[in-house]
């Protein structure tokens, strides 16, 4: 892999980092106030059906966790098993389309 | 063995003897007052073993050629008294890690001096002898950062001590990086995107996970985290206007 991809990919984990900052606190925020309010789960889906805003939220945090991982994980996999080259790369790669899809599936059973 | 037991007493000394296949061989070794832990080596190369080998030059701190691992971490020896390191009384000294040991606490450097070369850590000039001397304001921001790094002397403890040096063979190291930058920020030097170009990507600065043992194991207290922190934000600069000269 070239030394520029090598830098874009450096750069795209520090950017989902900070997306996924935010994106956690706003998660976690969430559930606590949904827990102590006493929602029920059916209120919860009736209020994330109703808008786009939640899926869009989540579909950009499913994205940010794929790419983010993906990238982590072929760090791990280069510093902690020697593990480098096309196959680490195919890898991650692969573990990047498997979270993505994992999460976006989710995005769409609860948004649609 | 706190101070107040300095001058008596011996100290059990496990030195590393051999090359990479080699073992530690226990020494005892005289306490004194003021001792240092080069002293100990010493004592033990003039009066115990003569065949033990190891490096030093200037004894006081300048040449930074004594470095060794010392209870497991990189120290110069000269500078360190034995006060402060020794537990119960016992001190284990070996070669400085992620190097070939070439003999006993001597560790062969070329590579890690290899590393400064692929960093571009030679000064390109742009100006001839017949040009005027050039005028540097030392309050300039780009001065002040070359010199907050500038007084590395080369001893090779940050790369000892880097996790990353040990994990990923081919990353340059805090030294190679820290002497990148402070030519990054030399105004009289023409290399700057070249050099950008050779310290980005996964063996250069963008491999550092800021775990800062460089910077906290520096006998002159420099932050090569700092410095290389600098390193990967130009570097991204470089590449997003496109004037790097990365492959």
């Amino acid at each position: 892999m070239s030394r520029r991809a090598e830098v874009a990919l450096w750069a795209a984990q520090r950017l989902t980092a900070a997306l996924l900052a935010v994106f956690v606190l706003v998660h976690l925020a969430t559930i606590v106030y949904a827990v102590r309010a006493g929602l029920s789960a059916a209120a919860i889906l009736a209020r994330v059906h109703s808008s786009l805003a939640w899926p869009a939220f989540y579909a950009l945090f499913a994205l940010a966790a794929a790419i983010h991982g993906a990238i982590g994980l072929r760090t791990v996999a280069a510093e902690w098993l020697s593990w480098r080259g096309r196959g680490a790369d195919a890898a991650a790669v692969g573990v990047a389309i498997a979270l993505a899809v994992a999460g976006l599936r989710a995005v769409v059973a609860v948004a649609a | 063995m706190d101070s107040a037991q300095a001058g008596s007493g011996e100290l059990a000394v496990d030195v590393w003897r051999g090359g990479d296949d080699g073992r530690y061989q226990r020494f005892a070794v005289p306490r004194r007052a003021s001792q240092t832990v080069l002293d100990v080596v010493t004592h033990i190369q003039r009066f115990l073993d003569p065949t033990l080998s190891y490096r030093f030059a200037c004894r006081v701190g300048m040449c930074g050629s004594c470095a060794m691992t010392v209870n497991g971490k990189p120290r110069w020896t000269c500078r360190t008294h034995v006060d402060k390191v020794a537990r119960d009384g016992r001190l284990t000294l070996g070669p400085l890690a992620n190097m070939p040991v070439v003999r006993d606490l001597v560790a062969d450097m070329g590579g890690f001096f290899d590393k400064w070369a692929l960093a571009r850590g030679q000064f390109a000039p742009t100006a001839t002898r017949a040009d005027p001397f050039a005028v540097v304001d030392p309050a300039s921001a780009a001065r002040r950062e070359a010199d907050a790094a500038i007084e590395c002397i080369g001893c090779g403890v940050c790369y000892a001590a880097c996790d990353v040096v040990a994990w990923n063979p081919a990353y340059l190291g805090p030294a190679a990086l820290n002497r990148a930058w402070t030519l990054v920020n030399d105004v009289r030097d023409g290399a700057r995107g070249k050099r950008l170009a050779a310290v980005a990507g996964d063996a250069g600065c963008h491999a550092c996970h800021t775990l800062m043992s460089c910077t906290e194991l520096c006998p002159k207290a420099l932050s090569p985290t700092r410095s290389i922190a600098g390193l990967k934000r130009e570097s991204l600069r470089a590449l997003l206007s496109g004037k790097d000269a990365a492959p």
